[in-house]
């Protein structure tokens, strides 16, 4: 529940007792943190160390068990690797039907996996592959299902993991708990958490675990797998974002911010509007539907600074942001401000960096 | 081809503003609109009823004033259009939102064809359509950006976006497709459909009309909860740079400089 229409709802329209709940599940049955990893082409994606990481932190503190699951084709000596970031255990299916996603398959040996081990916590990465079989586990277990969270932790009290995402009633934060079901799941956008060292003495046990044939089936087929590499810097890689807001106003000023990132060598980032518009390409779209950055320097232009903005670029080291509004929520968290109208500033600034860039 | 789309009334972001100091929604003034990527399945819903026949049924669960979305559905062209609405549905999460559309398509009898939008832009968690084909035990096929007839109609050659492209599926019916932006450009209504739909019968459907267990819907049928909210801190220098533009930027340069940025 997002909770977002709380506001809108009539009054007494909803009333919060936790009293008033489904059924809870037998909740001691189930034990351990999983982290769910997707490999259908037998590959390890970056985000499964940063979360296994994370995870390991999590099942650290609450004294539970670490498990990988992958699921894929052709793994080969992969699963051991993960053992390196944290997982006390690997669970592994290795299947010719898991090559190629399927939504349906992927989900039924999750599901199938999770009703014979009793998990008390899976978690997985909010990637689109991810976001689209997650939300059938959840529905097959009867549990509740957290998309896209920022952050996790878990209370060493009853195990509750505190799941934190941007809630739509503004600058807020939420933080959503599944107390009375099992297994808590969530998907964890990638990127928000670092990998730890990875250590390569540790040892852990690849179990394979066989799923009976009939979950492997599917009415769909998938036919071939597009892979289109992107242009340009990599937002997600890149040192220096400059990131256009509505407050750009038009695509004169649009070409002057596009100016800068040039002179400044940087990736250029838009709020959800600005993608929205179709002004820049979706990818471009930092935040909670978009992508999360850590650059050495952002430089936002016109952006009002939304709680659903503003959890995608929490990692960077200084926050520059340049806004005609004093009161705009970006100046709390700028490192430096400048309050004025880009129409201004934004002409002096590339003058100014074009000149420092001549000088030297 | 029986269709069922599923839609959602959503408060339109481009209209809303944040009370800041109580960090709340301000409600005056904000429109309701069709989910913006539901707009997209129910196009995708009556382009197939009109090649291949058959009729498209437009669902939504939500408050009375929901209404006002499936007129808007059924002057772009819905044959059908149904409210489940029961203060017994309030502060549904996904679960028991699937849980409720499940016994509506049920009742109405089960269709070829299930179409949702990607997510909705409001909650954002995009969990209901999969959910949905899981509970009748449906393939589902997310993020679809392209759609091929095949067979005269009983399966569909679709182009879904995964994280790094595409991937081109063969699915046989009955499945569930949410739609994503790209796959079409949405009709718009035609004077004719609006009279219509303005004078169309919409039924409203309450929990006991869905034969629905009251242990699953609503609040009752949900496991997650908002514990609580909070404003996020954030550790920051928040030096604010004063004077002319030509002084505002020459102190950032000055910084930049410092910090080895430049
Ligand atoms: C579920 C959900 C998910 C979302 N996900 C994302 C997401 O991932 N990413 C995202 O960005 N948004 C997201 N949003 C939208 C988000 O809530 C905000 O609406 C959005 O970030 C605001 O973008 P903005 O700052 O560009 O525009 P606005 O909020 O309109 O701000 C424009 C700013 O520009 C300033 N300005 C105007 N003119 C000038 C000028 N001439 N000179 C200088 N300053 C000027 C104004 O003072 C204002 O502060 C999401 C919303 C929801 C509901
Ligand atoms: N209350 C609802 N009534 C009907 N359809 C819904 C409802 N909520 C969500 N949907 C459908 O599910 C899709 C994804 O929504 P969500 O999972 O909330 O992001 C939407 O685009 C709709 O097609």
């Amino acid at each position: 529940m997002c909770g977002s229409c709380e506001d809108i709802c009539l009054p007494g329209a909803i009333v919060k007792e936790r009293e008033k709940g489904p059924a809870p599940t037998d909740i001691d049955a189930y034990s351990g943190i999983w982290v769910v990893c997707e490999a259908p082409d037998g590959i390890i994606p970056a985000w499964a160390k940063e979360l296994l990481s994370k995870a390991h932190d999590l099942a650290a503190k609450a004294g539970e068990e670490l498990t990988a699951v992958v699921l894929g084709h052709s793994l080969g000596e992969v699963p051991k690797d993960l053992a390196a970031f944290g997982a006390d255990r690997v669970l592994v299916v290795d299947e010719p039907s898991l090559k190629g996603f399927h939504d349906d398959i992927y989900a039924n040996v999750l599901a199938y996996m999770a009703r014979k081990e009793l998990p008390s916590v899976i978690l997985a990465a909010s990637t689109p592959m991810g976001r689209a079989y997650i939300p059938r586990v959840a529905t097959m277990l009867e549990t509740g299902l957290t998309a896209d969270c920022m952050d996790l932790d878990i209370s060493t009290e009853d195990k509750t993991l505190l799941q934190t995402r941007p809630t739509f009633g503004g600058n807020l934060i939420a933080t959503i708990t599944c107390r009375k079901h099992r297994p808590q799941m969530a998907t964890v956008r990638p990127h928000v958490f670092k990998p730890r060292e990875p250590d390569q003495a540790a040892r852990v046990s690849v179990i394979n675990f066989s799923v009976p044939e009939e979950l492997l089936a599917s009415r769909a087929k998938v036919i071939e797998t597009h892979v289109e590499p992107l242009e340009g810097p990599d937002i997600t890689e890149a040192d220096v974002v400059v990131t256009v807001g509505r407050g750009i106003g038009n695509k004169e000023t649009l070409e002057q911010a596009m100016e800068l990132a040039e002179l400044l060598g940087a990736a250029v980032g838009a709020t959800r509007p600005i993608t929205d518009e179709g002004w820049l390409p979706d990818r471009a779209q930092i935040g909670q539907t978009g992508v999360t950055i850590s650059p050495k320097l952002y430089i936002g232009l016109g952006v009002s600074g939304a709680v659903h903005h503003t959890v995608g670029i929490r990692g960077s080291e200084i926050i520059v942001a340049v806004n005609k509004d004093p009161e705009a929520p970006i100046f709390e968290m700028a490192t430096y401000g400048i309050v004025g109208d880009l129409h201004e500033i934004l002409p002096v600034l590339i003058d100014r960096i074009r000149k420092e860039r001549a000088g030297k | 081809m029986e269709i069922v789309v599923c839609i959602k009334q959503v408060p339109d972001t481009a209209t809303v503003r944040f009370d800041r100091e109580k960090g709340t929604i301000i409600r005056e003034g904000v429109q309701s609109i069709i989910n913006p990527s539901d707009l997209h399945a129910l196009e995708a819903g009556l382009s197939l009823r009109d090649e291949l026949g058959g009729k498209v049924t437009v669902i939504t669960m939500g408050p009375p004033q929901a209404e006002s979305a499936l007129r808007d559905a059924l002057s772009l062209g819905a044959d059908e259009a149904i409210l489940l609405s029961d203060r017994a549905f309030a502060a549904a999460d996904t679960l028991a939102t699937t849980y409720t559309l499940l016994k509506a398509i049920q009742k109405i009898g089960l269709p070829d064809l299930i179409l949702c939008g990607t997510h909705a832009i409001d909650g954002d968690t995009a969990q209901v359509g999969p959910g949905l084909a899981a509970r009748l035990g449906w393939p589902s096929i997310t993020q679809v950006a392209g759609l091929e007839i095949l067979d005269t109609g009983t399966r569909f050659l679709v182009k879904r976006l995964i994280e790094q492209g595409y991937e081109m599926v063969e699915v046989e019916l009955p499945a569930l497709l949410t739609c994503h932006k790209s796959l079409n450009r949405p009709r718009v209504p035609s004077l004719k459909a609006k009279m219509r739909a303005r004078k169309a019968d919409i039924p409203v459907w309450g929990h006991e009309d869905l034969g629905a267990d009251s242990g699953k819907i609503g609040i009752k049928g949900s496991p997650t909860w908002v514990d609580s909210t909070f404003v996020p801190a954030f550790e920051a220098k928040r030096e604010m740079l004063e004077g002319s533009p030509d002084e505002q930027v020459d102190a950032l340069i000055v910084r930049l400089k410092e910090s080895g940025l430049l």
